[in-house]
């Protein structure tokens, strides 16, 4: 973020207000007249004029502050407001000085403007027009979303079995609802802390066991992600990431921090695998350009793929950053959501080397993807290093998690019994969905990158747009949402650097929608093989 | 007062070190020393008494009622078929539309109906101090100010400028006018931003005040209104507070202004609200901006991603706070309960003679100790303050942590404690007061 003024906005609004040149040129004639008759000399020549600058920036002031009691829309004019009835609801305000004339941070004005990117585009289309099978059956299947529906049938039994006494208490004082009232420590309750970090020991690779005192709790990954980008980097530095990446890291990682992200793109030719050569790539071409690159951040498994990095690739990256002196995020937040036969491994699990300074690795993780709760605002950054951990602790205080849902939350994790046989059957369900949703997309012509974790495909569908770049890409994305009413990603809006590859979340669906989807896949896929 | 942290090899941002976050304020070391000995009625009764922590438990019987006997807050037998699955996946930043009808339906109530509140234009976030940063970075950028009435809130400090790189310019009062804001305050507050060439943004004022426990008249919101509306500028109002009002009369919500004005300019107003203080539920991390500015409220929205509420605990404080007839009986009770509180204290102290601000609101007295010190400077109060967190072993928050441009004043919390709590600590006040009267008195003979 740099420290420009918005002057921008002002000025435009100057425009708007600039007065009738007749008022303005009364006033400039009097001083003129000294200098035409000659009067005055050098002096007085250069005096009027600046003389003349400032009345006209008085005069201009002046008329603004006037000219703000009367709104310039006009149908939001005073005179209409005495017809509105006082009860009505306040929308009525949206047409009324909605256009801002009191200026707003650049920051604002960029986060304002209406969403570019197809990711948010198709949320929004999708959220006017969401598919139901009874209300809507023609309304948008939302595929763009990475929610996973598939167990919610085992969370919702479990709450209705135990969710009074885990949120209200028992007799034990310290369980009742007067114990989750008060401040709670910012970074999460003890009994959290200690939930969480026996989950991740679980589901993380199962292999290291996680430090309840390493944890910061946040609401969602999202504020995680933002925490570490302020941490980690000053404003106008740069972490570098492999691409496609998940598009949420633009806005979660740049937005208020001013930090870039440099992408090292992926290729299909070696499934959208990292390589260690194309990372020093790309760090030399940042430092050429001056840029200060503080460190690496990726999704592992990896969103938008859902491939996988090998313990060799981890301990390549963790070497690099040795190297380079740099930091690792690592983004484990579908570690659970396996269906492939490969085992996830955690980058904590690369780390028990004596040179390797463990104080550079950070991971992010949260309940919203393998635990399904994407509602409940659960996240969490882990961490060996203590003023990293001593500073996010006191920045959770913009995102904690609310205490009755960290009581609730901890009790549901704390059920050892509940949290196997939810794991368990998720990777099954999973990798059922999964089978039959490749399937079906073979079925049609369409091929996915090789994956085993997440909750998506990566489709390949470069055969079907034209021209093939990312107009043709998004042409296409704009007939999946138009004619087959199907909301997926586009790999332009991963940063995708081969055009023609969509992100397709499959766990929205039961087993039984599928054939619905494929057909619907179908419609757009037959009408560009035909043009073709 | 540097931290030394042992830097590791591998560096941090400036944020990251940076003491912006200001907890090294005396303000935080009075609850370090609490958190170390703190006072409990049967196992610790010599240790610290908490007055620094503006917390409300004078009426959390009544919310803890309720819970019990209304379930379906809590649980989800109840809900539609497929209520549930929603719940669990909502993560729309909008928030829950029943819970943002209760927030804006219970703001109207505190506010006696004076004034509408829309749910479209409540946003929200996890906790008020959330809500005055992302306000901060929507109405301002890095360099540019805020100016914010003194003395004020400490978490200012850091709530308003630590990430967002903005800065605070004081508009001084003091206790010639009772601390009211003035309009030459504001003027002079201005003006040193322009002298440095700084952008002044926005004020943001906090009605009913904290620290001062004392609301806002309507005359001085109207100054502050003409002001900002003069220069242009934004005017956030912190109304925190505005449900722990002693009486419904009393406070003056900048929303009131503006719908008897037909909200001619309202789009540079903001109020910012919380649960925290008038439902006592800190813990819940509950916020909100209420904005008249679209774009605001656009923009907050979508930064709202970083500091979202859990759909479960909005689900649980909706049901609540849509029922009327509880949430006008919690409002009444509430604000008799913090009255008669006030009036215990204020007893008290008048008793052991020392004086404090007429207030009329929130959780706390403004304190004078002024005649007490032994010369009128910062330095002079914090000597005054030693020993009575070390010493009488009471932590109150002095009045140079909250920016007060004359020295001797503290606040004092009276809404965190039983009532036998408080009558312990009024004990240790009078005695201390009546030490300091004797040997003042022997050191005058003694001449």
């Amino acid at each position: 973020m740099t420290q420009t003024r918005s002057t921008a906005t002002e000025t435009d609004d100057q425009k708007n207000r600039s007065p009738s040149s007749g008022a303005t040129g009364m006033k400039l004639i009097v001083p003129l007249q000294g200098v035409v008759q000659g009067r005055g000399g050098l002096l007085l020549g250069s005096l009027i004029p600046c003389a003349l600058f400032y009345f006209l920036q008085l005069y201009l002031k002046r008329n603004r502050s006037k000219n703000s009691s009367n709104p310039p829309s006009p149908s939001a004019s005073s005179s209409n407001l005495p017809e509105l009835p006082r009860s009505s609801s306040r929308t009525n305000l949206s047409s009324r000085g909605s256009i801002g004339r009191v200026p707003v941070s650049s920051l604002a004005n960029m986060i304002a403007k209406p969403d570019s990117s197809p990711y948010y585009i198709g949320l929004e289309r999708v959220f006017l027009d969401p598919y139901d099978p009874v209300n809507n059956p023609d309304g948008i299947i939302q595929l763009g979303l990475s929610a996973n529906k598939l167990c919610l049938d085992l969370i919702e039994k479990w709450l209705s079995a135990n969710v009074k006494e885990s949120l209200i208490g028992t007799d034990d004082v310290s369980l009742s609802i007067n114990g989750i009232a008060a401040y709670q420590p910012f970074d999460g309750t003890e009994e959290m802390k200690m939930a969480m970090s026996n989950f991740m020991s679980l589901v993380l690779g199962g292999s290291v066991k996680f430090d309840p005192s390493n944890i910061i709790l946040t609401s969602g990954g999202t504020p995680a992600i933002e925490i570490l980008s302020f941490c980690l980097a000053d404003q106008g530095n740069a972490f570098l990431v492999p691409s496609p990446y998940y598009p949420g890291f633009d806005r979660d990682f740049r937005w208020r921090t001013g930090v870039d992200l440099i992408p090292v793109y992926c290729r299909s030719t070696d499934n959208f695998s990292l390589s260690i050569t194309a990372l020093e790539q790309a760090y030399s071409q940042a430092r050429k350009r001056g840029v200060k690159v503080r460190g690496i951040l990726f999704s592992n498994p990896s969103n938008p793929v859902g491939n996988l990095l090998s313990q060799d690739m981890l301990h390549s990256l963790v070497e690099f950053a040795q190297e380079k002196n740099i930091h690792i995020i690592s983004d484990e937040i579908y570690a659970g959501s396996m269906y492939g036969s490969e085992k996830f491994v955690s980058i904590a699990e690369v780390l028990d080397l004596e040179y390797i300074d463990k104080s550079r690795v950070h991971i992010i993780y949260g309940l919203s993807k393998d635990f399904a709760l994407p509602g409940f605002r659960v996240g969490a950054l882990y961490s060996f290093n203590e003023s990293v951990l001593a500073a996010a602790k006191k920045l959770t205080r913009f995102c904690s998690i609310p205490a009755p849902t960290q009581r609730l939350v901890a009790s549901m994790l704390s059920d050892q019994r509940f949290v196997q046989e939810y794991i368990s059957t998720n990777q099954k369900r999973i990798r059922e969905v999964h089978k039959e949703f490749e399937a079906g997309l073979n079925k049609l012509g369409i091929k996915c990158a090789k994956s085993s974790a997440g909750v998506y495909c990566w489709a390949d569908m470069s055969e079907l747009i034209r021209p093939y770049s990312e107009k043709g890409e998004l042409d296409l994305w704009e007939k999946f949402l138009s004619v087959a009413k199907i909301s997926i990603t586009p790999g332009s809006a991963c940063h995708c650097i081969e055009p023609g590859w969509f992100r397709i979340c499959f766990t929205t669906l039961d087993l039984e929608d599928i054939p619905l989807v494929i057909e619907r896949f179908g419609r757009v896929v037959e009408t560009c093989k035909s043009s073709g | 007062m540097a931290i030394e942290i042992e830097q590791p090899c591998v560096e941090l941002s400036n944020v990251a070190v940076s003491e912006t976050h200001g907890e090294d304020s005396p303000y935080f070391a009075g609850w370090k020393a609490y958190d170390e000995n703190p006072y409990d009625e049967l196992t610790n009764p010599s240790g610290v008494i908490q007055m620094g922590l503006a917390e409300n438990q004078v009426s959390f019987d009544m919310v803890e009622k309720y819970l019990e006997q209304h379930p379906e807050a809590s649980t989800w037998g109840k809900g539609a078929p497929g209520w549930f699955r929603e719940n669990a996946l909502f993560q729309d930043y909008h928030g829950l539309k029943s819970f943002r009808t209760a927030m804006a339906s219970f703001m109207q109530q505190i506010r006696g109906g004076r004034a509408k509140f829309d749910p479209d234009r409540v946003v929200l976030t996890a906790g008020a101090t959330a809500a005055n940063e992302l306000l901060t970075f929507i109405l301002a950028n890095p360099g540019d100010a805020l100016l914010v009435p003194t003395p004020y809130y400490p978490g200012f400090d850091r709530d308003l400028c630590w990430r967002t790189g903005v800065k605070i310019i004081p508009i001084h009062c003091d206790s010639s006018n009772n601390f009211q804001i003035t309009p030459k305050a504001l003027e002079a507050a201005y003006q040193q931003a322009v002298s440095t060439y700084t952008k002044v943004r926005a004020v943001l004022i906090t009605n009913p005040s904290n620290p001062l426990g004392a609301t806002i008249q309507r005359s001085v919101l109207e100054d502050i209104l003409e002001f900002v509306t003069r220069k242009n500028i934004h005017l956030v109002s912190d109304e925190i507070y505005s449900g722990s009002a002693f009486s419904a009369d009393e406070f003056v919500s900048v929303a009131e202004i503006l719908e008897a004005r037909d909200y001619k300019d309202a789009e540079r107003v903001h109020i910012v609200y919380s649960l925290s203080k008038d439902l006592g539920l800190p813990g819940f991390r509950v916020g909100t901006i209420y904005s008249y500015n679209d774009r605001v409220v656009t923009t907050a929205r979508r930064m709202s991603s970083f500091t979202l509420i859990s759909s479960q605990t909005q689900h649980l404080l909706a049901t609540m706070l849509s029922d009327e007839e509880f949430t006008e009986n919690y409002i009444k009770t509430n604000r008799e309960r913090l009255r008669k509180r006030y009036e215990m204290i204020i007893d008290g102290l008048t008793s052991s003679g020392i004086e404090c601000l007429k207030g009329n609101a929130g959780l706390f007295c403004w304190m004078n100790l002024s005649p007490l010190l032994e010369k009128p400077t910062r330095e002079g109060e914090l000597e005054l303050w030693n020993p009575i967190l070390h010493e009488v072993r009471l932590n109150i928050s002095p009045g140079s942590s909250c920016h007060c441009s004359e020295p001797g004043w503290f606040r004092v919390c009276f809404a965190n404690m039983s009532e036998q709590t408080l009558e312990v600590a009024l004990d240790r006040i009078r005695n201390f007061m009546h030490e300091r009267a004797s040997v003042n008195r022997s050191l005058f003979s003694n001449r």
